[in-house]
């Protein structure tokens, strides 16, 4: 039962690729590393899960899952810190799926926020402003709302850019704690170690899959040369893309 | 004597006790969005809007004179023109929204001048552009009062989305789809808070008590239910205040009103609690943690 499935995906902007023909399939519980350099279409691949970009080609299904059974964490989040909204009503908007627009924030509710909050030791802050926060508080707020939307498949893209090492191995115990609850998790990332010591799949990305499988056969130096010299390949007046016809010929 | 300046006035004349009904409905309802405006930093695009509805009110005033019930519908349609084509162009062409919205109602606003200039006098064209609060008959105070009761019903509604929306658009539109919805409804209670505030204070100002009350606001709190509270608070005795300083002294009401919210919006950008120019001079001493 795959809980991501790609079929000749190509994911990009005004035509130009940023993957391109990537196909296979996620199984339902795994837990997955992309990795690749920058411009390797990590976070595009991502967006393209998620929904919030329509693939140029190819399609991407979601195994049954609707767009409510995804939490998704975005790499440069573009939230407004000025906005006057306490951590606790922040966290709280994970419960979008039970409450929607009007559903009240009840008991049980309070309850279940206060307790995500807690999870990721952000005790005694639910009525600080988000302004106040500092860049790794802010995302442990971000993953107590990732907590609280309690969705089936959750995608990570550089959770822990510019975050300190408590505050890593805090979050990423989070992460394999949803791996145990039998969650799909992805994860985009960018430290070597890490993916060797915690992730069991691996996605070799560079504007295509370079490899793809279990972690200590897919992170070997000569992929990642190889991804690494694959990379932005952007090209303005590239001609459009022929590999696009061949599968329908061949059918 | 102190009766007589402050609630004399109010008590003696009826067309004084409509203008501060009409003040108050304007308050309730045009505060709230003023904050969400200035939160949303959208503050200009209301200015812009209040200018895009002058030609279907000149319409409306055209076809019926000084009616303001038609008056309020031409508004009401040229505003949501505007704001829908500017939408449109926006996303079609990737012109940025406020360059697409600054053509429309600078054509819009000349548009608008023309035609009431066509048919009426300079009287018609300065009751149009500053309003008259004081002229204020049954009727059109109905219309306001309906208005206002329409505004803050929808506001209910949309304003969780709206809130997220504001705060964090990317992950309202993984988990929703009623962030554009809501988006809309919101600028369609812009427009129909300015053609409300329109009747009163005219297109000029219309914006004036929606925006002022909300920087007003932003200088005493740093939560938006206490914000809203304080902008209407602040939108409602600017009205009081400016109704009387223009009874006592014959300065038109609209600009008495938004001049003491002006004085009330200097004072708070000097005392605010949050962030005013006097608490930052004079921090006290920091704190221990």
């Amino acid at each position: 039962m795959a809980a991501v499935h790609f079929h000749n995906v190509t994911l990009g902007y005004d035509r130009h690729p940023a993957v391109h023909h990537l196909n296979g399939e996620v199984a339902s519980g795994a837990l997955v590393a992309v990795i690749g350099p920058n411009g390797a279409g990590k976070s595009t691949l991502l967006r393209g899960i998620v929904g919030i970009l329509r693939p140029l080609d190819g399609s991407i299904h979601l195994g049954g899952l609707d767009s409510r059974d995804v939490a998704y964490l975005p790499q440069s989040v573009d939230i407004d810190r000025s906005f006057p909204i306490s951590v606790f009503d922040f966290v709280g908007t994970g419960l979008w799926r039970d409450a929607g627009l009007f559903g009240g924030i009840g008991k049980v509710a309070r309850g279940k926020i206060l307790r995500a909050i807690g999870s990721v030791a952000l005790n005694g802050f639910e009525n600080r402003p988000i302004g106040t926060l500092s860049g790794g508080q802010m995302q442990r707020v971000l993953f107590a709302r990732v907590l609280l939307q309690d969705a089936r498949l959750i995608v990570l893209d550089e959770p822990f850019n510019a975050i300190d090492s408590k505050t890593t191995a805090d979050l990423l115990a989070l992460v394999k704690h949803w791996h145990g609850e039998g969650r799909t998790v992805l994860a985009a990332l960018h430290d070597m170690e890490m993916v060797r010591a915690h992730f069991s799949q691996t996605l070799v990305l560079a504007r295509g899959p370079v490899a793809w499988g279990p972690t200590a056969e897919v992170l070997t130096p000569e992929n990642l040369m190889v991804a690494m010299r694959m990379c932005e390949a952007f090209d303005d007046s590239a001609a459009a893309c022929a590999a696009d016809d061949a599968p329908s010929r061949a059918a | 004597m102190v009766y007589d300046a402050l609630i004399g006035p109010f008590t003696e004349f009826e067309f004084m006790r409509r203008a501060l009904a009409a003040v108050i409905a304007l308050s309730l309802a045009g505060a709230p969005i003023g904050v969400f405006l200035m939160l949303r930093r959208m503050s200009l695009v209301g200015d812009a809007m209040a200018h895009a509805i002058l030609p279907g009110a000149a319409v409306g005033f055209l076809l019926s004179g000084l009616n303001l019930f038609a008056m309020t519908a031409g508004g009401l349609i040229a505003g949501f023109a505007v704001a829908i084509l500017a939408g449109v162009v926006a996303r079609a062409t990737g012109l940025k929204e406020d360059a697409s919205l600054a053509t429309f109602y600078l054509a819009s606003l000349a548009l608008g001048v023309t035609i009431v200039s066509i048919k009426g006098t300079n009287i018609d064209l300065l009751h149009v552009l500053f309003g008259n609060i004081l002229a204020m008959d049954d009727q059109t105070l109905l219309v306001v009062a309906f208005n206002a009761t329409v505004t803050l019903l929808v506001l209910a509604v949309i304003y969780r989305p709206l809130v997220i929306e504001s705060v964090d658009p990317l992950f309202l539109r993984t988990v929703s789809r009623a962030g554009g919805p809501a988006h809309l409804a919101f600028l369609a209670l812009v427009v129909i808070n300015l053609v409300n505030g329109f009747q009163a204070l005219g297109t000029l100002l219309a914006v004036g008590l929606m925006i002022l009350p909300a920087g007003i606001a932003r200088f005493w709190s740093r939560d938006l239910t206490v914000m809203i509270c304080i902008a209407v608070v602040a939108a409602a005795v600017s009205g009081y205040a400016g109704l009387v300083v223009s009874f006592q002294t014959r300065v038109p009401s609209g600009p008495a009103i938004i001049l003491v919210a002006s004085g009330l919006y200097i004072v708070s950008v000097l005392f605010g609690r949050v962030g005013g120019v006097v608490r930052q001079m004079f921090p006290g001493r920091h704190l221990e943690a």
